[in-house]
């Protein structure tokens, strides 16, 4: 499982994937008006509800349990500069619909990228397979379903033109080269996508989402003395076009400065076990690896999660509290509804300590009998579902941020991260840490770089001693992988102190 | 779609984004399909069927540049429109001299060898072939240990085909295929349940092992029992062949024009001097009839060339595309790698292993990073403590720390096994004085 920020700064230009340029797109749609409603979703997709039960009849006709249909379009834009100017555009426009059958705990999985009745039910065919004793299905009456929407926005990124979101872009670089002149190349990146998606199962469940998802991302390098050094800031979420102001620009700008600058006088810390303090915000990305990934119930139903026997023991100290949500108003791990048509919850995963629940897609939540959470995601309809975390955050501690400081005596404070891992069967997660401070004697002294952090996971959680009241998420443009798969994710945490784990420095 | 129909979607695409405006054009269509069987517990997991199809579009507008790319490609009404939509906006763009198709004199013009990288048998292969072979991988494990959790094994394959068309003459297109066969098992190991991984792969359906994938994941798993994390220090690490690609990976990455243009690179201006111990050297060789990387041309359509990238440790050449050849002012050669390969030495693994008195053999990476304008890195691994030329204990939880600007002058030693199921074809290295965190 691998979880990193978008890597801006190794891919650059030549991987980001689609930017559009001219909206609205949609206009190449034979479909104009998308409406929160069910029949402009049937007709966007140029499907109507007999075409909807005669593709499930086809999927169940081998004596499949169960079977869905999940159809999605999105278009994705990226606007990019280099080199002072906003010189590259790139767009992206993906369509199309999958079937899925399960037979208990089997899968059966094709897709379509033309829908059309006859692709559709030759789809269908195939993930029939699975199953091999031929019987009449019953359709069930259709019933629509509508959910919450955790994504209010107010204004569509298919009413921006190119030539509005230029502008903010162009500022980004400007104003990052007027805040230092160490300051010698920058890259920026907008990232604006909308998708729509649609879902009917074998259960006659018909819904759907619209998604829009906006990043901005600024890398900067710096020279000073000979030495080069880079960073960089960004902020993702699901908003429309009112995600670009003057505010997001200036915070990008500063931080992406202070970061670079902050590499300059790092140096590492020696190598091996010590205290780690995890400042809040995308400290988070210890719950996501440590323990998020190793409570996905896909492997705890296959017994290869070290945390398979453990459902309602003792794993953390009595004042931790782990959450798993996916309702947080406009934050990028948010959905409306999962990729199964299920109502997304937010769940305990920890409680008062005790491991409460896993986290479950269909095929999990019905192998241990619970209700679904609602963690069933999908990267596109070219993937089949699978449990996802989507907003995995701490509750605050009683501690303060200076005590658990003044509590070590050598040690490391992090609190700024790329990328980390877990293997889940052995429990080992890492996470890599872009910049921190050395702890001497309870104070923070020198500034430290580009070390890995890796520990067990179980322990890790046994060993959080102290946790503070600063909770906070971080808005990053966090993109969990597991089995082939991406998806959008965000994570919180407030101050803690885990007693031991292995830092990434110096031996002799 | 058969390749002509591809060509001729390409190449109306291309006309019609020349006739609407665009300057010059260059227009990709790759499609591919996929199947995959996930055997578990003696009955079938997953079966799935993936059919693929896109479409990119390099837009060239009044010396501005956009890149669009769609699914959606049948309908020629839809498209003519979404291409036009997207030279109305690239307009809004900046100007950006540097921002040109290649020189035509660098283009590939036909005539090169058949390179064999595709099975001609691929679409007369029986599914109910795939899903024994999955089977069979699954017997070899089944029931060999007490302490085995898990089994998962998987049946891969998959083709794929491009074609592309550019406005100042180029036409080229590519066919590949690909089977693997995968292994995956969890073993008891008190609380732990380390995981044991193996997988092999071919262009040619008739050259999948029969056997073996099972049993070696199986040894791997066991074989990390006990797993534990030994005392910091700083000593010899050889990584197994098929990992050394996590040594190599940010070095290349350093050598890549927009690497070096952007200063996020640890090799700027380094062209002639010693990055490396002498064991190392390297050569990029499109040609190798059969490689995983073979081609004729690169993805901007330029004829490939063999060349030398690293000798005796000194660099020879980067990676260097049109657009950041210009900005730099350097002739391109190709902005990727094809087939990388490095010249092996004399022992095998075991001769390696025995010829360390203390050590660790590095048989997994979990996670880290590095910093490409510095070279610094940092890396989770697990593997072995070698001792007097022995594997005596299985380690895990552990970091490995340094700059990549020195690691590399401490390679000391380069196996023989060079790994060739990879389009980067490496042996299993050993580096000294490399830092260790453990406890």
């Amino acid at each position: 499982m691998i979880l990193s920020r978008r890597n801006f700064i190794k891919t650059g230009s030549a991987a980001a994937a689609g930017t559009m340029i001219i909206p609205p797109l949609l206009s190449s749609c034979q479909n104009l008006q998308i409406s929160p409603d069910v029949k402009s979703y049937l007709d966007h997709f140029e499907v109507t509800p007999q075409m909807l039960q005669k593709v499930i009849a086809a999927a169940m006709s081998k004596g499949g349990d169960y079977a869905d249909l999940f159809f999605e379009h999105k278009i994705s834009n990226t606007l990019g500069l280099e080199d002072g100017k906003v010189n590259q555009a790139y767009s992206n426009v993906d369509y199309g619909m999958g079937v899925r059958v399960l037979k208990g705990d089997q899968t059966g999985f094709a897709y379509t990228e033309t829908i059309s009745l006859n692709d559709m039910l030759k789809v269908a065919t195939t993930a029939a397979s699975i199953a091999s004793d031929p019987v009449t299905f019953n359709q069930g009456d259709l019933m629509e379903k509508n959910h919450p929407n955790y994504y209010q926005i107010s204004k569509l990124w298919e009413d921006a033109s190119v030539e509005e979101k230029v502008p903010y872009v162009q500022k980004l670089n400007d104003r990052v080269f007027e805040l230092d002149d160490k300051v010698t190349k920058v890259r920026a990146f907008l990232s604006d996508e909308t998708g729509y998606v649609m879902f009917y199962n074998s259960e006659g469940l018909l819904t759907y989402d619209y998604r829009p998802m906006a990043s901005l991302a600024a890398l900067c390098v710096m020279e000073s003395d000979g030495q080069i050094e880079n960073a960089y800031s960004a902020r993702a979420y699901r908003k429309g076009v009112e995600f670009l102001d003057d505010a997001l620009i200036e915070e990008l700008a500063q931080e992406a400065i202070e970061r670079t600058n902050f590499l300059f006088g790092a140096g590492k810390p020696r190598a091996g076990e010590m205290p780690v303090v995890l400042g809040a915000g995308g400290s988070g990305i210890l719950l996501h690896e440590a323990m998020g990934h190793a409570f996905e119930a896909d492997f705890n139903r296959k017994g290869t999660s070290i945390f398979s026997d453990k459902m309602g023991k003792s794993v953390a100290r009595e004042f931790i509290n782990i959450l798993e949500d996916g309702t947080m108003e406009n934050n990028r791990g948010s959905i409306n509804v999962d990729d199964e048509g299920n109502d997304v919850k937010k769940i305990y995963l920890v409680k008062d300590g005790n491991l409460e629940s896993y986290i479950h897609d269909r095929i999990s939540a019905g192998f241990y009998g619970v209700d679904p959470t609602g963690n069933g995601r999908r990267q596109s309809f070219r993937h089949v579902p699978l449990p996802r975390m989507r907003i995995t955050y701490m509750e605050p501690g009683p501690h303060t941020t200076d005590d658990i400081v003044a509590n070590v005596d050598y040690g490391v404070y992090v609190d700024n991260f790329t990328n980390g891992q877990v293997n889940i069967g052995a429990g080992d997660f890492t996470f890599f840490v872009k910049s921190g401070y050395l702890i001497e004697n309870g104070k923070l002294t020198m500034p430290i770089k580009d070390i890995n952090i890796i520990g067990n996971g179980p322990q890790a959680l046994a060993d959080i001693t102290m946790a503070a009241g600063d909770y906070k998420i971080d808005n990053g443009t966090w993109t969990c992988g597991k089995s082939g798969q991406s998806v959008p994710v965000s994570m919180g945490l407030p101050t803690v102190l885990v007693s031991k784990l292995t830092v990434g420095g110096t031996s002799v | 779609m058969t390749k002509e129909e591809k060509y001729n979607i390409a190449k109306w695409a291309m006309e019609h984004a020349l006739k609407s405006g665009a300057d010059a054009a260059r227009v990709s269509i790759y499609n591919s399909n996929n199947s995959t069987v996930e055997v578990r517990e003696e009955k079938i997991d997953k079966l799935e069927e993936a059919n693929r199809n896109n479409m990119r579009i390099n837009l060239y507008v009044e010396n501005k540049y956009s890149s669009i790319s769609t699914n959606r490609i049948n309908n020629k009404e839809e498209l003519g429109r979404f291409i036009e939509e997207a030279i109305a906006g690239t307009r809004y763009l900046s100007e950006d001299e540097f921002r040109t198709l290649p020189d035509p004199d660098l283009y590939y013009k036909g005539g090169g060898e058949d390179l064999k990288t595709v099975d001609t048998g691929f679409e007369n292969l029986d599914p109910q072939q795939k899903i024994d072979q999955a089977f069979a991988i699954e017997k070899e494990i089944l029931g060999k240990d007490e302490r085995i959790i898990s089994v998962t094994s998987t049946y891969r394959d998959g083709l794929s085909g491009s074609v592309m068309v550019a406005s100042n003459g180029f036409e080229g297109d590519r066919e590949n295929s690909s089977y693997s066969l995968v292994a995956s098992v969890s073993v008891n190991d008190g609380d732990s349940r380390p995981q044991g991984y193996w997988y092999e792969s071919s262009i040619f359906h008739g050259e999948l092992p029969k056997e073996g994938v099972g049993t070696q994941a199986l040894r791997r798993a066991l074989d990390k029992l006990g797993q534990k994390k030994i005392e910091s220090g700083s000593m010899p690490m050889i990584v197994e062949n098929r990992l050394a690609g996590r040594a190599l990976d940010p070095l290349i990455s350093a050598l890549n024009g927009s690497s070096i243009q952007q200063k996020n690179s640890f090799l700027i201006d380094m062209k002639g001097e010693q990055i490396g111990s002498e064991l190392m050297t390297i050569v990029d060789d499109p040609f190798i009839v059969s490689g995983r990387g073979s081609r004729l041309f690169d993805s901007e359509g330029l004829a490939t060339r063999k060349r030398n990238i690293v000798e005796a440790g000194i660099l020879r050449n980067y990676f260097i595309d049109t657009y950041y050849g210009k900005k730099l002012e350097m002739e391109p050669t190709s902005g990727e790698t094809t087939n990388l390969v490095f010249k092996p030495g004399e022992l095998d693994l075991q001769g390696l292993i025995a010829s360390i008195d203390r050590g660790i053999l590095v048989t997994g990476f979990n996670g880290g990073n590095s910093n490409g304008s510095t070279g610094d890195f940092s890396y989770g691994i697990e593997g072995f403590l070698v001792e007097n030329g022995k594997l005596t204990q299985p380690v895990s939880e552990m970091n490995i720390t340094g700059n990549f600007k020195q690691v590399w002058k401490e390679l000391i030693a380069v196996g023989n096994d060079v790994y060739t199921g990879s389009s980067w074809r490496l042996p299993s290295l050993v580096f000294d004085n490399i830092s260790f965190s453990g406890i």
